[in-house]
């Protein structure tokens, strides 16, 4: 355990990705099995252990430790498991022969039999057996929260790397395997043969676009594009496939491969061709596509109820095809792949699933216009679904990942309003010693004249630089502080003017404005802008009155 | 033998030292201890920027802590001087003070301040745990002890500070290509990773940024083994591949960096406990290793001191507090400003000498 924590500890502040790599090849190469597979297990996500909940370990640490001395030191350190980690007191070991700290074979297999009574006596034996590095890496391992700046791809990467093997052989075979990933390693280092993958319906690392600036299109010609709508839905791999006695089997993944059949069943009868889909969950009501909003209400049920598949008819938008009926496509160019997929949509014909449909323009001002304006290019009724369009070169392959230059995704202009910050909240984490998360606001009349109503809160969207000379304002310019939250200065003649970027709108009576905003972000900081010109409430509503008559 | 009823013999603490505009003023000895302005008379603890400032009338310290003021602010950075030996006793109208080591920097003492029976003992900034650069915290019964709390949060306990070297000599291995770049304090901290380097067998050049080199070399004519130092300056690039260079942490977040190839940032500071302050720094190599004492080591010092009252000042005065309380000490936060909370007051001076140094353009 201690080697794998302090691995995760340098890669935790290592920002280089080839840097990366190289302190997880060092620990391949100096790591026994299965150690080091169980590392790659965890690296990519492929462990997860059900019992340890962060609620286990703070009744681990309150039994422990003086709530007082708990509570100051988590707000300072702003994480549950470091703050366990490094106040978890010292042990007094019986004898003098302290038992060795485990290894990370002996957590992984441990917790995998364990009962969920026992968790909590073995967490507590091995946390004194630890130290605060070992214990960190323990906590953050058991509860599924690594978050140290590692993908799966890197780790799969840096295995790659062990053998000299592209790392794309890797992600092809990655599906049949399983930790401790003896066999993986056994190839990479010349001992075995290569792996294959004996999944009926393996699901395939899926291909990503690029953002595409205003200056990429001069490089590009539109006559090696083909054009669709950008749906705001989720995207999901529908794979079929036949097991070994003939039966047809299907699972729907989401994109980075974690198996979500279990909440859309509805779906499955739909999926009764061998093929592997790729393409957007939606919910279809009367034939129109709703909103992300109404989609979102179906997402994390623990129970998928009859009433709920009906409220929310779930729908695949089909627009690409990686497998037909056994057959590998995508090494084959995407005009190809798309009319497999069009007979392929024809053969299942199944109401549940349809084609996303072409665009068709001949150059990129045409283009722009569709984007402007979807409704009347073609979306018609679903085009409050669309986010903006997807470009894919005609002659591309299917390449996992995310290469540049193949495929381009070309979202809609955001919505942009001037609103003044109102009050700042301490981050967490990284964040956890700088004002991050900001509640701003727009002018609206009240009883007594012109005053601010919250309308949302942002935490991205700005630099490391901007997030500091924020800092600094708010800190300047508390008027009133309440545990992490500091009232900052909110004058017509006095404040800061943050220009705020959001997707969509809609009404909530949650929020006192009576709007909620999807995914606002600062878009700018407007030093030069006095608080009294940001916009008003009317503004917004007149934005969601278009919205909702489109 | 003097007899006087019991309750003279007793001075209430707040009657001999008590917190003021300038710092903690002793109003019956006439000084006051580590002033943050101006003041006729100060007794200083030790050399950080925020607790030694220039322009007292007199000024009463260490050898080493005039030396340290001397070399930072000039000849004329007091009225007038007195050096105090360890264990010195000092007559000052009332009271009685003597300087003790305090074990955080090189000349750094606590001063204790005895009117009539009654022992205070402001211990400045102070560490218990080992270091090959200075005397050893020496510990003071007293009746009052006066704390710092920079790391008093229970997830603050430091480790053995050789292991954080064992640390950096491994990523020296590791990216030999590299260089490898310490953020530590000018005073104190840099000197000590240099001879904890040498007592883990390091033996190569150690270059310095030139904040660093006064205070180094002072440390150097001290006796303090440091090994070969070198300043980087009019270094070549490629020459500095595989090799560890100290530079204030202002200076390693500089454009200064880039004349180092692909540098590893460390931090030496017992901050680096806390991922988050690490990585807000964007440090990249956190080295856990501090001048201050760790949430164990004040409370323990706190417990063997035998005080009954405790004043604790900056840092986190709230959790020891509180810890001292629940230990049936009297115990209450002391409202001095003008300390660093984070070493930043030494942060600053480390800035300036790189300027001076010339070091912080390019």
């Amino acid at each position: 355990m201690n080697r794998f924590a302090e691995l995760l500890d340098r890669l935790a502040y290592e920002p280089g990705r080839n840097n990366k790599i190289r302190l997880l090849v060092a620990y391949f190469r100096s790591t026994q099995d299965p150690d080091r597979g169980y590392a790659l297990a965890a690296l990519t996500g492929a462990l997860s252990f059900k019992h340890a909940k962060p609620g286990l370990i703070r009744d681990l640490i309150t039994e422990r430790a003086d709530p007082v001395l708990f509570g100051l030191s988590y707000d300072y350190v702003g994480d549950l498991s470091e703050t366990v980690a490094l106040m978890w007191p010292k042990a007094e070991l019986p004898g003098h022969n302290n038992p060795p700290p485990p290894t990370l074979t002996e957590v992984v297999t441990t917790l995998r039999t364990l009962g969920k009574s026992a968790l909590p006596a073995q967490l507590a034996r091995w946390l004194d057996e630890l130290d605060e590095t070992g214990r960190w890496a323990l906590l953050k391992l058991v509860t599924g929260a690594m978050r140290i700046g590692i993908s799966a791809r890197l780790a799969k990467t840096a295995a790659a790397a062990l053998g000299n093997k592209d790392p794309h052989e890797i992600e092809l075979m990655w599906p049949g395997l399983s930790p401790p990933y003896l066999d993986l390693f056994a190839w990479l280092e010349g001992r075995g043969d290569k792996p294959v993958n004996r999944d009926p319906v393996p699901f395939r690392p899926v291909m990503l676009a690029h953002a595409i600036e205003d200056a990429d299109f001069a490089g590009l010609d539109a006559a090696d594009f083909s054009a669709e709508w950008k749906w705001d839905g989720i995207r999901v791999q529908a794979v079929s496939g036949r097991d070994s006695r003939g039966h047809v089997q299907a699972r729907l993944y989401s994109r980075t491969g974690e198996d979500i059949t279990g909440s859309f069943p509805d779906l499955v009868p739909s999926l009764h061709l061998p093929g592997a889909i790729d393409g957007e969950l939606l919910v279809l009501r009367d034939g129109r596509v709703q909103s992300f909003n109404v989609l979102q209400q179906r997402l994390n049920r623990k129970v998928v109820s009859p009433k709920l598949t009906k409220e929310f008819p779930i729908h695949l938008r089909a627009y690409d095809l990686l497998d037909d009926d056994e057959n590998d496509l995508r090494e084959l160019p995407f005009v190809e792949r798309r009319a497999r997929l069009e007979r392929f949509v024809a053969r299942l014909d199944d109401p549940r699933i349809d084609l996303s449909p072409m665009i068709s323009f001949t150059s990129w001002e045409q283009l722009a216009a569709a984007r402007a304006d979807p409704k009347s290019a073609g979306a018609g009724d679903d085009a409050d679904a669309v986010e903006g369009v997807m470009l894919k070169r005609r002659d591309a392959p299917y390449l996992p990942g995310r290469p540049k230059g193949p495929w381009w995704k070309w979202k809609r202009d955001p919505h942009i309003i001037d609103a003044v910050l109102m009050y700042a909240q301490r981050g967490h984490g990284k964040r956890s010693s700088y004002y991050s998360d900001y509640t701003f606001g727009v002018w609206t009349r009240g009883e007594a004249g012109d005053e601010l109503v919250p309308v949302g809160k942002a935490y991205f969207g700005f630099t490391d630089e901007e997030l500091l000379q924020i800092d600094r304002f708010v800190r300047r310019n508390t008027t009133e502080k309440f545990g992490p939250v500091r009232h900052v200065v909110h004058e017509p003649d006095q404040g800061l003017v943050m220009e705020v970027a959001f997707e969509g709108l809609q009404r909530s009576p949650r929020h006192k404005s009576g709007v909620a905003m999807r995914f606002p972000r600062v878009s700018r900081l407007r030093w030069d802008k006095p608080p009294r010109e940001a916009d008003r409430l009317e503004t917004l509503e007149r934005l969601l009155m278009t919205m909702t008559t489109n | 033998m003097k007899l006087k009823p019991a309750y003279i013999q007793k001075m209430r603490p707040q009657d001999i030292l008590m917190p003021g505009p300038a710092g903690l003023a002793c109003k019956a000895g006439g000084f006051h201890i580590d002033p943050v302005r101006p003041v006729e008379r100060a007794l200083i603890t030790h050399g950080h920027s925020d607790h030694a400032r220039p322009g007292h009338g007199a000024v009463l310290a260490t050898r080493e802590t005039l030396d340290m003021m001397r070399l930072r602010y000039g000849e004329n950075f007091a009225g007038s001087t007195q050096v105090v030996a360890y264990g010195e006793e000092i007559r000052l109208g009332d009271v009685t003070a003597t300087f003790h080591p305090a074990g955080h920097v090189l000349g750094s003492a606590q001063i204790a301040v005895t009117c009539k029976d009654t022992r205070i003992v402001a211990s400045g900034d102070y560490k218990d745990a080992r270091d090959p650069t200075c005397a050893p915290f020496e510990l003071v019964p007293c009746d009052v002890f006066i704390t710092e709390a920079t790391f008093g949060l229970p997830v603050f306990r430091h480790g053995d500070a050789a292991d954080e070297v064992k640390k950096l000599l491994t990523s020296v291995r590791l990216f030999p290509e590299r260089a490898h770049l310490v953020g530590a304090y000018s005073l104190g901290k840099a000197q000590r990773v240099i001879a904890l380097l040498r007592e883990a067998g390091y033996d190569a050049p150690i270059y310095l940024h030139g904040a660093m080199e006064a205070i180094t070399y002072y440390y150097r004519e001290r006796g303090i083994p440091l090994g070969e130092l070198k300043p980087v300056r009019g270094m070549k690039k490629a020459d500095l591949a595989g090799t560890i260079t100290l530079a204030p942490p202002s200076a390693t977040s500089d454009v200064w960096t880039r004349r180092f190839p692909d540098p590893v940032t460390a931090f030496a500071s017992g901050w680096m406990r806390v991922r988050a302050r690490a990585r807000q720094g964007g440090v990249e190599l956190p080295l856990v290793i501090s001048d201050h004492a760790d949430w164990d080591g004040l409370t323990a010092t706190i417990a063997a001191t035998g005080a009954g009252e405790i004043w604790v000042t900056h840092g986190q005065e709230d959790a020891l507090v509180h810890w001292c309380k629940t230990k049936g000490l009297a115990a209450r936060p002391l409202d001095l400003v003008g300390y660093g909370d984070e070493d930043e007051g030494e942060a600053a001076a480390s800035a300036d000498e790189a300027q001076r140094a010339g070091e912080a353009d390019a």
